[in-house]
């Protein structure tokens, strides 16, 4: 087993990663950027070390005082959170010629999971079905609109390096997808320096419904039910469950066993997210795959009363799985809110200095929090301050925990989500189970007034 | 005579415009990040660009002078 571990990352998720560290008995050595040198992570881990500047390729991208650091102080391991480098093929392969266990899968898969193309058809070949559409990029506008025909309207037009909404757009007709086309090439070109584009057939009524598997990489792999991450603003996941309301156990099994079957079929290691869209008809495609701990990994925990990042730990030590499918609980239902430090209207960010904290307690209530009753959330990183968690033994449980539990959190000095995550509580669609992705365009954005 | 101001602290992302550019209310003139968001600071007015007072990856606070539209 490995004695020391370096946390490439900050906030929650470092925090949550040295908590396990902790109970294994591993000696947890953080890392910090100027701006967070007063988060609470850096005082909970054993050892802290600055990397340098605010800025995220001064510190928490900066691989060589990373690994310098992890060498200096003999660390045998890197966990990398999710976010930052946690999905960069180079710094999984630098760590592991340095002689540093990377926890998580090998740098090859990585890299291909990493770009959608490619990941389309790796998982095409493993037997997952796809959302019809093309498995490579567009030649240009003139095949965009021949493919577009073929597929059927309407259809997503998508970058291919394309992450959180960035440079993909729904378009109902030819009309829309010329107009679409360049617009949305040049974005993606100057977010991600590629400008690869391609098309799907729009999935309508869509859930956002992922897989987590846990993989050895010497055959062995089981799947931990699922996560429903449907409520997205700005395409990024606000409240995330499992189980899903809406899944059968046919479906679930049918999800459960492909996503095994895929992760086997790529010789993939460690814990992983196969993303899946569900249709109306409980029809599932493949989506995307995460190569990394999920922000949303809490609800699975919470329902099988497994530590992921443990086994992630285990894993990466060679002790390999002894989980067997059949061990695997599923008890309760849990959900989980993000708290953003942003306005709740128009979700733009909210930088400042927290001036009071209260955080509920109660039975099923658990906090995975970045920050104190005195921090200041700086503007160079992403906005999620905390996660509140809850369980309950069934989801109405749940959401009456979740509601009592948001109206006692409360946060002062700056702005943040909470009131818009209590108004979806509220719903009786959201009750109902009616989680699609256009929840909060549909039900939450109609019902607030425009900001002056 | 118009100032350009930002909304929130962060650091200039691009530039849109440049300066003797003729802009319409509504034109995206400078893109902001913070917090991983890209955020557009729009002209409340049509105008000619008199001035980019930033320069991009500049840090700026809340309220600062981005550029003048008159």
């Amino acid at each position: 087993m490995f004695k020391k571990i370096l946390i490439a990352n900050r906030g929650e998720i470092a925090a949550r990663v040295i908590r396990t560290c902790k109970s294994m008995g591993i000696i947890s050595v953080a890392v910090y950027s100027e701006a967070d040198k007063d988060a609470p992570f850096t005082t909970m881990a054993d050892e802290a070390y600055l990397l340098g500047g605010p800025r995220v390729n001064e510190s928490y991208l900066n691989v060589e005082k990373i690994i310098e650091i992890a060498r200096e102080t003999r660390c045998d391991a890197i966990h990398p959170g999710y976010g930052f480098l946690s999905e960069n093929g180079e710094f999984a392969n630098r760590c592991n010629r340095e002689g540093i266990s990377f926890i998580g899968p090998d740098s090859d898969v990585i890299r291909k999971m990493g770009n959608k193309v490619e990941a389309r058809k790796m998982m095409e070949k493993a037997g997952l079905p796809l959302v019809p559409g093309l498995s490579r990029p567009l030649a240009g506008k003139e095949e965009a609109l021949l493919e577009a025909e073929r597929i059927g309207y309407p259809i997503m037009l998508k970058a291919s390096a394309g992450g959180g909404g960035i440079g993909m757009q729904a378009v109902h007709n030819g009309e829309e997808l010329l107009k679409a086309y360049d617009g949305n090439q040049k974005r993606a070109q100057m977010f991600f320096g590629n400008g690869d584009m391609f098309i799907e057939k729009l999935i309508e009524q869509p859930r956002h419904i992922e897989i987590q598997i846990l993989a050895d990489g010497a055959g062995q792999a089981v799947y931990l039910w699922e996560r429903e991450c449907s409520i997205q603003r700005r395409h990024q996941k606000v409240i995330e469950e499992a189980p899903s309301a809406f899944l059968d156990e046919v479906t679930r099994k049918k999800m459960g066993e492909a996503a095994v079957k895929a992760v086997k079929a790529i010789g993939y290691s460690n814990a992983g997210t196969i993303e899946f869209l569900v249709d109306k008809d409980k029809n599932f495609f493949f989506l995307e795959m995460n190569t990394r701990l999920q922000v949303e990994h809490p609800v699975t925990e919470e329902i099988t009363g497994l530590d992921l990042v443990e086994l992630q730990i285990q894993i990466a030590a060679g002790l390999g799985l002894s989980l067997k499918q059949n061990e695997i609980k599923r008890e309760g239902h849990a959900i989980e809110a993000r708290i953003y430090a942003e306005d709740p209207k128009t979700f733009y960010p909210s930088p400042g200095k927290i001036t009071a904290l209260h955080l509920p307690q109660g039975e099923g209530i658990r906090h995975e929090l970045a920050v104190n009753e005195s921090s200041s959330v700086t503007p160079f990183y992403d906005p999620m301050i905390a996660k509140l968690v809850v369980k309950g033994s069934t989801r109405n449980e749940a959401i009456d925990r979740m509601q009592a539990a948001l109206t006692a959190y409360k946060v002062e000095g700056i702005k943040t989500n909470i009131p818009m995550l209590s108004e979806i509580l509220s719903y009786k669609a959201f009750k109902q189970g009616e989680t699609t992705t256009d929840f909060i365009e549909k039900h939450y954005k109609k019902t607030q007034l425009p900001t002056s | 005579m118009a100032e350009i101001k930002a909304s929130m602290a962060g650091s200039v992302w691009k530039i849109a415009v440049s300066a003797g550019e003729t802009v319409t209310e509504g034109q995206d003139i400078v893109i902001l990040e913070s917090m991983k968001m890209e955020i557009p600071i729009a002209a409340e007015a049509d105008g000619t660009v008199k001035e980019i007072k930033v320069n991009e990856s500049d840090f700026v606070n809340e309220g600062d002078v981005l550029a003048i539209i008159e």
